[in-house]
């Protein structure tokens, strides 16, 4: 379960920083500042290290086990071609190329994956490995990656109440999100508003609503059709008026491509900011773990509109491992908050780069 | 992204004259690059594997013919064999639908797009086919589901299986074979709920509703934007199902669409609907030269038509075009351009879409003309009048000047923009009523313009290139080997 609730912001720093191998364009992307009107882009740079966190170990294990479980089923060609590659004992240059190959396949991308395996190889090339240790290898050559975006949201400190906007592609899990985090915030005490700001699809207010009731929340819509910038405004208006300690608004989905959609998008922002300018003080962008190289277009696109702080991960409980998260760990210093591993409220874990790293390569505990 | 692939193979082929037959050492490098060309389009890696495998006995021993270089005649086969293994040209076979009721069962994971393509398809069965449809949801899981069927349904006007709250998807099922029997359907199409192929549960419901309904067809519905999991997804799906067909959902986003070739090529099944936009008749017949002609990025040229096809709201392009073929092109419409080209990327989205385009970006960089030009440009639009705007002839040197001091620039760029828009306007005039392919030249003559010094504009313009072209005009966009004046040069503007 999530409780995140009233922690303060931890991350597992104790091996630090290790500077990245320098490859072209392997540095954190400058992202231009948000388009004119829209809400300034934040700092991508984490926050510094912060005193580590007191882990939940149940909690990291439940995750553990729920990615691993999956990938046992799974037996994805990653895993089961680690293993094959792997029986020939030797890491040599063939081994080498497909081992490459077999990173490829969990979308983290050509690059990331020729990197990934030259360092594997940097002190161990030509010697006699272990399938397990060429694995815990590659885990730590991942999760050192991804773990600088290993952020947790402290959504107990900061202002009140707290707008968090979420956007995203269409059928991400932005909604299904938005209600496993309330269910959660709501069970530890917060008073939580929903705002369905999807006026557009078919009976995306009743989704949510549903959400609303089963999390006890609060709930703010208007008919289909509505102006959902100015369903945002409202939403802020109504949560300071019931002195609610934090509003989730969902977005419709759009196609980063949709220059119109994104258009209307930095308008719901622009909506917010009328009432208070440091807001929304969190922007989720959804991505869906079957999702390949266009997240990275995703990333950028929507970050460019609607300053997004942070990113989750849907779906994990799929084949699909989401390995682009790599791909753009390794290109934006953009933090990565949760995944989703379900549909039930329960199914929203924090993100833990280990526990990440360890799923996609197939390591169990 | 697909400029850097046809740089990439110029560069494998650099050494080659262009005489005699491709030699097995030249295939294996221009395969090498193919093959990363492939992966960040998403296809999965077993299926790159076996198509380069395919490719490369096609490709070894052909003949270079003197009037295209090696690098073309390499994606020419590459893209021919692309387009095989997507169905071939032509198009695929309809749904079958003979039956009365014949029924079609959706499925896919989560969020893929079943219930907008289900409410596409009953349209266009209505519509096209003059069938009686009647939609059913089975998704008793996400909340709200059924009732987002029924409100589609009621858009485009056939019936929904009335909802019963607390059935079970095989009991609804069963209902919605019997009402579509005796209220005389001709077709009863199912949405099913989103799942994931390790949900054994969920699995065997499917198969089960897959028993109870006796499909005629069975279509896996997919996201185009998948990445390497559409091979898995697509198998499973397969072994559980017995599929007969994939539609892919999505394709009107920037995605490259890997996943139809690899879902295409782990099933054997033929594609048979693109889905584009959320508007519920944005449904397409499969076409395999397209789908070919974006995943290799040779389509790039077609995208960036489709895609400016796209940005300009249709009555704004209406307009433009009537505009046009009239030779009327005030600097509203220059306004309106500049602002469509920030949009569609800024300049560096643009030209990255352009096959050899990374030299003049190169070179633009170096000129400085970059997406805060068009920014300033616009702003100096903005700071006329509106007759001006109009009938930019009254711009005397006195309105010049105060221009430039509302804009916050020199009179010489006033004049710049001026110069510019006077160059496109002729243009217009000549395209005559070129309509939306004038549209996506004269953007490209904009890009072209200002490029100014290096070898005026792109090098030979765009190849022609293999028949993959598709809609692009023929000899690629005529703007861009021009060099139109304009698009300013070095920013004087206010510093930054
Ligand atoms: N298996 C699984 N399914 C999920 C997860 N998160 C969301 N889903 C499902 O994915 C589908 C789409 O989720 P939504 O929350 O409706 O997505 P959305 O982004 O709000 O979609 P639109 O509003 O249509 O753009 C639903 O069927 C959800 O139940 C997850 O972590 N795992
Ligand atoms: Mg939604």
């Amino acid at each position: 379960m999530i409780l995140w609730w009233g922690k303060k912001k931890a991350k597992d720093e104790t091996t630090g920083e290790t500077p990245l191998e320098p490859v072209a364009d392997a540095s954190p992307a400058e992202f231009e500042p948000a388009s004119e009107g829209g809400p300034a882009a934040p700092d991508l740079t984490p926050p510094p290290a912060a005193p580590p966190p007191v882990v939940d170990g149940a909690r990291k294990t439940g995750l553990f086990r729920r990615l691993t479980e999956g990938l046992r089923k799974s037996s994805s060609r990653l895993i089961d071609g680690l293993g094959a590659v792997l029986t020939r004992k030797k890491l040599d240059q063939e081994t080498l190329d497909e081992l490459e190959d077999l990173l490829v396949t969990s979308d983290m991308g050509a690059a990331v994956a020729r990197r990934i395996t030259k360092a594997i190889a940097a002190d161990r090339f030509d010697k006699e490995v272990s399938d397990e240790e060429v694995r815990r290898a590659l885990a730590v050559e991942i999760a050192e990656i991804l773990r600088p975006r290993e952020v947790l949201v402290d959504f107990s400190t900061g202002p009140r109440p707290r707008i968090v906007l979420f956007v995203g592609v269409n059928g991400s899990g932005k909604t299904t999100t938005i209600g496993k985090i309330a269910a959660s915030l709501s069970g530890m005490g917060a008073s939580v508003l929903l705002a369905a700001g999807d006026t557009f699809r078919a009976a995306a207010v009743e989704q949510l609503k549903v959400w609303a009731e089963r999390a006890g929340a609060g709930f703010l819509s208007k008919p289909a059709g509505a102006d959902a910038a100015g369903l945002a405004y409202e939403a802020v208006e109504m949560a300071r008026r019931d002195d609610r300690d934090i509003v989730l608004i969902d977005t419709a989905g759009r196609l980063q491509n949709k220059t119109q959609l994104m258009d209307e998008l930095s308008k719901i922002v622009r909506a917010i900011r009328k009432l208070d300018p440091a807001a929304p003080h969190d922007v989720f962008l959804v991505l869906d773990a079957t999702v390949g190289q266009n997240a990275l277009s995703q990333v950028e696109a929507f970050h460019h509109t609607a300053g997004v702080t942070g990113l989750v991960m849907t779906k994990l409980d799929g084949t699909a491992k989401g390995g682009v998260l790599v791909a753009i760990a390794e290109k934006h210093a953009l933090p990565i908050h949760f995944v989703g591993v379900g549909e039930k409220a329960e199914d929203l874990h924090p993100f833990s780069a280990d526990a990440f790293a360890r799923a996609l390569v197939g390591l169990k505990d | 992204m697909f400029d850097a692939l046809t740089e990439k193979l110029g560069g494998v082929f650099d050494t080659l004259t262009g005489r005699g037959a491709l030699s097995e050492k030249d295939v294996n490098e221009a395969l090498r690059e193919i093959r990363v060309a492939l992966l960040e389009a998403d296809v999965a890696l077993p299926v790159v594997k076996t198509f380069i495998d395919g490719v490369r006995p096609k490709a070894v021993g052909e003949e270079v013919i003197r009037s295209i270089k090696p690098g073309q005649l390499v994606i020419k086969i590459v893209h021919d064999a692309l387009v095989e293994m997507l169905g071939g040209e032509g198009e695929p076979e309809g749904l079958r639908v003979e039956n009365v009721p014949s029924v079609i069962m959706m499925a896919g994971l989560q969020g893929s797009g079943k219930t907008t393509t289900t409410a596409k398809i009953a349209r266009r069965l209505k519509s096209v086919d003059r069938k009686k449809v009647l939609v059913a949801s089975l998704d008793v899981r996400r909340p709200a589901a059924m009732e987002q069927l029924k409100i589609l349904a009621e858009q485009v006007g056939v019936e929904a299986l009335p909802i019963v709250q607390g059935q079970l998807p095989a009991d609804i099922a069963r209902r919605a074979v019997n009402a579509a029997k005796f209220g005389g359907h001709d077709v009863l199409i199912l949405d099913t709920a989103g799942r994931t192929t390790l949900d054994e549960q969920m699995m065997s419901e499917a198969a089960e509703i897959a028993q109870i309904a006796d499909p005629q067809e069975i279509l896996l519905v997919a996201d185009a934007l998948t990445g390497q999991d559409a091979v898995e997804t697509a198998k499973r799906f397969n072994d559980r199902l017995s599929l007969t067909g994939l539609v892919l959902t999505r394709m009107d986003g920037d995605g490259r669409g890997g996943a139809a070739l690899s879902m295409r090529a782990v099933t054997g099944l033929p594609i048979k609907f693109l889905g584009l936009g959320e508007k519920l008749d944005g449904l397409d017949v499969f076409d395999a030269r397209r789908v070919a002609g974006r995943i290799l990025g040779r389509g790039d040229i077609v995208s960036l038509v489709e895609k400016a096809r796209a940005e300009v709201d249709e009555a704004a392009a209406e307009k433009l075009a009537r505009k046009m073929a009239k030779g009327q092109f005030d600097l509203d419409d220059l306004a309106q351009q500049l602002r469509q080209l920030q949009r569609m990327g800024g300049l560096g989205g643009v030209m990255g879409m352009l096959p050899g385009a990374q030299k003049a970006k190169a070179a633009m960089e170096s000129a400085n003309v970059d997406d805060r030009t068009l920014k300033r440009q616009e702003a100096i639009i903005t700071s006329m009048t509106r007759k001006e705007r109009r009938k930019p002839d009254i711009l005397n040197a006195s309105r010049r000047r105060r221009i430039a001091a509302g804009a916050g620039v020199d009179v010489a760029e006033v004049n710049k923009v001026l110069k510019m828009h006077r160059a496109m306007s002729d243009m217009m005039k000549k395209m005559g009523k070129g309509g939306m392919k004038g549209m996506a030249a004269a953007m490209g003559g904009m890009m072209g313009g200002g490029m100014g010094g290096p070898p005026g504009g792109l090098p030979g313009g765009l190849p022609g290139g293999p028949p993959g072209g598709g809609m692009a005009p023929k000899g690629g966009l005529p703007g861009l080997g021009g060099g139109l004046p304009g698009l300013g040069g070095p920013g004087k503007g206010k510093k930054k």
